[in-house]
């Protein structure tokens, strides 16, 4: 197909779906006037009966832990897509020379990625307290490591971020979270339903396992997106090296 | 104007789709394509936003304060993540795309070879 009767065909297709998805929306509800019960219950019921104070939280590792164990191992999945698909046997990389060479830019990205790390595992930790948690709180994790390569500290880095301690991690996260569901049925109610003490709101000590569940999936999404970096990071040192 | 938040979610899947369907590049096509599904998120959270209320989050506010609805927005930051890594997944096979034919044009990719 040629791209200008593509292009025809889609404009064709477009206007015709650009209808029906708008024929549609106008049958939901004004916007602002959202009258579903779920989440009013939710919001209702998850800081009394779980003690956590934030019912994001309460929602994405408890009430619908199980779906999150799903979108867990998509990302897990993806990821070990990519590594398979990349990870090749390539030559010593840890002695090539830092391209970055200002001492200021070096400088800002040491002192910040700790700092960044810190920032990281407090969004984690307080994940059931404000809005945070695993998924964003390892987003930030890893971009601390990132940060690192950007400053020009490439071994700093590698060093920091070892191929099987990586892996591990992923691979830890990933079957903590599912062994956290099989503790919950040892202890005789269904999979993923909430166990441990709850502890008080507000602090800590609170939300029963949705703390394990958290720390799984913060360990899983940190690891996953360092393991991007460096499986990308290091594509493009192989094809600069073979480009020239 | 109370439906101008949902027909932002279908501009922004139609915009993304064009780019998708125009596409002369791999890596522009999966952006393209992380813009369409981008549209769900909006849709999502258009769909949960309720009039005048604060976020789920009942840390510094009384509980059965008005808030939004929790679920769409636990549903949108479980697929903000994930969709990051299916677009490192998309990537990284265009770069196999691009080692085994020299190009990542779709349109210069016409058979499946092994």
């Amino acid at each position: 197909m040629t791209r200008r009767t593509r292009l025809r065909l889609f404009a064709g297709s477009a206007t015709g779906l650009g209808a029906l998805l708008l024929w549609a929306m106008a049958g939901l509800p004004d916007f602002g006037h959202y009258s579903g019960a779920y989440g009013r219950i939710l919001n209702a019921a998850a800081p009394p009966e779980r003690h956590v104070s934030s019912v994001v939280a309460a929602v994405v590792f408890d009430y619908r832990g199980f779906d999150t164990l799903g979108e867990e191992f998509i990302l897990f999945t993806s990821v070990m897509g990519v590594a398979l698909l990349l990870r090749e046997v390539r030559g010593d990389q840890v002695h090539r020379r830092d391209r970055v060479q200002s001492d200021a830019v070096r400088l800002v990205g040491v002192a910040f990625a700790p700092l960044l790390l810190v920032i990281g595992l407090y969004v984690v930790a307080h994940g059931y307290i404000t809005p945070g948690g695993g998924f964003q709180g390892g987003v930030v994790l890893a971009a601390a490591f990132a940060l690192l390569y950007v400053a020009g500290e490439y071994r700093a880095y590698r060093r920091l971020t070892p191929a099987f301690a990586v892996d591990f991690a992923e691979g830890t996260g990933a079957g903590g979270y599912a062994v956290v569901g099989i503790v919950s049925m040892l202890l005789g109610s269904a999979y993923l339903h909430n166990f441990g003490p709850l502890g008080t709101s507000g602090t800590l000590a609170s939300g029963g396992s949705i703390a394990f569940l958290n720390i799984a999936t913060a360990l899983e999404v940190g690891a996953a997106f360092v393991l991007l970096f460096t499986e990308f990071l290091e594509e493009v040192e192989v094809s600069r090296r073979s480009g020239g | 104007m109370s439906y101008l938040p949902y027909a932002l979610a279908v501009w922004i899947f139609l915009v993304g789709l064009y780019g998708v369907v125009s596409s002369k590049s791999l890596v522009h096509l999966v952006v393209c394509l992380n813009v369409t599904q981008s549209s769900t998120y909006v849709l999502l959270l258009a769909i949960g936003y309720v009039e005048r209320g604060t976020a789920p989050v009942f840390a510094d506010v009384p509980t059965g304060t008005r808030a939004v609805d929790p679920v769409v927005q636990a549903l949108t930051l479980t697929d903000i993540v994930v969709s990051v890594t299916v677009a490192a997944l998309l990537l990284a096979l265009s770069i196999d795309v691009q080692k085994r034919n020299r190009t990542v044009d779709p349109d210069e990719l016409h058979a499946m070879r092994g």
